[in-house]
Order: structure tokens, then C-alpha cells, then sequence
């Protein structure tokens, strides 16, 4: 099974039905393969606090949700983590492109990449970094780890994760 | 009309939905006018109003009215495209037009002058725009619920707030509540 496939049937074996999307070119696989399912509602969001208001509202109405994004979006993101998902204790997993790691061509990348793992410790939120292909066998552990806790819970996947891109 | 004298309107119509509130004054107005267990008050996140109202409504059938204010509208201008695209039969967007930031202290904002929200939401695709008077919202939101079109609804209105408390309620308080009445029958 390819890690798009792995990823998309661990979603729906955790009763995930409603996950929105702000593309990133490492994660356009496993969007793909979101948007084909017929178990999940896709519903890509115009920006990454748009997209946690849409898991907010989901997850209230007794779907559970998920968010696929880029790690720039914790920079745009941080208010919304706090003040809706975390205050209103509400579950989110967070599978999130960790740009700017090891093989990036993008040197801009860096930039928040040296600022991911601190700010999302700063915020208390359970982080996981995927680096290696079998890494993603944890991802079930994870998303049931996640609806345990109701908290937003970050899957930082990087680009050898993904075997470049 | 001012928002507050809008609210006490359609309270009685709101009061069996499913009803996601605007942070600040619109929620504190709401809560002190009609508490209902089924209003979902924002205390925070300034713009995500919309986001949450759809996608509570694209994932269960009942009615789901969103308030929310023209200044939230524009923080979160990409919310337009994504509802017209995501059509909810089930849900209606009543964007409380004062052309300023009431919770703020009045300051204006582009709705106000230049920048009509009931064309960008027509611009964004969005199907059923109503752009009424104030005095025009209890009916026209009555019709928009009668009619099971999803619909935007730009009331348009004075700008000025009343004098109220801030809510208290813990918001876990607030979700669990809001969540059983999402879910009972």
C-alpha cells in the first residue's frame, strides 16, 4: 500500500469524514487521495484558520475532522489553536508538511521551519515527526491518541518522509 | 436599527436552530437577550463565525444560522468562495452589515464605504444573496429558512452597541451544551 493509501485508510478506519485542505507540493498525493474517497468530505479551505473554523464546526456536528496543511500555517494559525480549538477543547489531528527540513530546495523554508517544533511546544500541543516511511505506522496510535484527548495534535512529515517530492 | 434592536427581532425565530455567534458584542447581545443552550458563542477568533456555521452544517441536517458581522466577514473573505462552493441547503449566513467594527469602538470599515459584501458574496458564486433593510431581517430570514436554500443574507444597519456583560460561561460549558442540542432530536 502506497503511504497516500496508508494515510487516507487509517483516516477512515478512525471514522474521519470531513477533512479540509491548504495544499503544500509534498502533500498533493495524499490530497488526491482525500478527494477520491468516498468516506470523507473534502472541503479545501482559501487559508488554514478558515480550515480549523470548518473542523470546528464538523466536529460539533458529530463528524470527526482533520486538517492537511503546510507548517508555515502554524504561523497564520496560532490564534485559532488557542482561542477555539484548545479553549473549546475540540480534537483536531493536524497532518502537516514539514518544509524547510533536510533536501529542501526552498531556502525560505527554513525560516519557519526552525520555528515549527518550538512554537508548537510553546503551545502545548502533542507533536509527532514523521521522518521515516515506516514512521507512518504510528499514525492510527495517533489519530486515536487525538479523539482520546480532544486536543490538536501536529504530525510533522518531512521530505524524507515523503522521499523528496 | 442598531444590531442589538436586530437580534431582539429574530430572537424568537432563532430560537429553535442551531445558531454560531459573532465574538464580542453580537454573542454578549445574543446571550443576554435569549440564552439558548442551541447558540454556539464565539469568545474568541475573530472572522470564523462563517467557517464553523458551515461546517456544522455540512455535517448534520439541522438548520444552522451563522451571525455574523461585516468587519469578521472581511477578516475571513476566503470563507465567500469556500460556502459558494460547498453548497449547505441547511445553512444561512446573516452577515449584520453596520459598515464598522462595533465591538471595537466603532471604527469603520470598507463595508461601510466602498466595498458592498452582497456583491463579492454574488462575485464568489454564492447563489441566494439578500441584501435587506434592518427592519427587513426577521422576515427575510424567516423566508430564507422556508425556502431550504442555503442564503446569504447582508442586513443592513446602524452602527451602535448597548451596554452588556461579557459571558462568563466556560466555553466547554458553552460547546457541551451546544453540542446536546445539536444532537437531540
Amino acid at each position: 500500500m502506497s503511504v497516500n493509501k496508508k494515510i487516507v485508510s487509517d483516516l477512515v478506519a478512525n471514522q474521519i469524514g470531513f477533512v479540509t485542505t491548504v495544499p503544500c507540493k509534498q502533500l498533493a498525493g495524499v490530497i488526491e487521495e482525500i478527494d477520491a474517497s468516498d468516506e470523507i468530505y473534502h472541503i479545501p479551505a482559501n487559508k488554514e484558520d478558515e480550515g480549523m473554523g470548518l473542523c470546528a464546526g464538523a466536529f460539533m456536528g458529530g463528524k470527526r475532522p482533520a486538517i492537511i496543511m503546510q507548517n508555515t500555517a502554524i504561523g497564520v494559525t496560532i490564534n485559532t489553536l488557542v482561542t477555539l480549538t484548545q479553549f473549546y477543547r475540540m480534537p483536531l489531528p493536524m497532518l502537516i508538511s514539514y518544509r524547510g527540513e533536510l533536501g529542501e530546495p526552498v531556502a525560505c523554508q527554513v525560516e519557519m521551519a526552525v520555528h515549527t517544533k518550538a512554537l508548537l511546544a510553546q503551545l502545548n500541543i502533542p507533536t509527532y515527526h514523521f521522518h521515516r516511511e515506516e514512521d507512518v505506522e504510528e499514525l492510527d496510535a495517533i489519530l486515536k491518541h487525538t479523539f482520546m484527548c480532544n486536543k490538536p495534535v501536529a504530525i510533522l512529515t518531512d521530505a524524507a518522509f515523503w522521499k523528496g517530492y | 436599527m442598531i444590531r442589538s434592536e436586530i437580534l431582539k427581532e429574530i430572537a424568537p425565530i432563532l430560537r429553535d436552530k442551531l445558531v454560531v455567534c459573532n465574538i464580542g458584542l453580537p454573542s454578549q447581545e445574543l446571550h443576554l437577550i435569549d440564552d439558548q443552550p442551541s447558540n454556539f458563542y464565539m469568545l474568541g477568533t475573530m472572522g470564523l463565525s462563517s467557517s464553523i456555521g458551515l461546517g456544522l452544517a455540512l455535517s448534520q441536517p439541522k438548520t444552522v444560522i451563522s451571525i455574523d458581522g461585516d468587519g469578521s466577514v472581511l477578516t475571513n473573505l476566503g470563507t465567500l468562495p469556500t460556502i459558494a462552493n460547498n453548497v449547505a441547503d441547511n445553512y444561512i449566513l446573516l452577515i449584520i452589515d453596520n459598515g464598522s467594527y462595533g465591538s471595537t469602538g466603532d471604527q469603520p470599515t470598507y463595508a461601510g464605504l466602498k466595498t458592498s459584501l452582497t456583491r463579492v458574496a454574488e462575485a464568489c458564486g454564492c447563489e441566494n444573496v439578500v441584501e435587506c433593510d434592518a427592519s427587513e431581517t426577521a422576515s427575510v430570514l424567516q423566508q430564507a429558512i422556508d425556502s431550504g436554500k442555503m442564503t446569504i443574507i447582508v442586513s443592513k444597519c446602524e452602527s451602535g452597541n448597548i451596554k452588556v456583560p461579557v459571558i462568563t460561561m466556560d466555553p466547554v460549558v458553552i460547546r457541551d451544551r451546544f453540542m446536546k442540542a445539536v444532537q437531540s432530536s
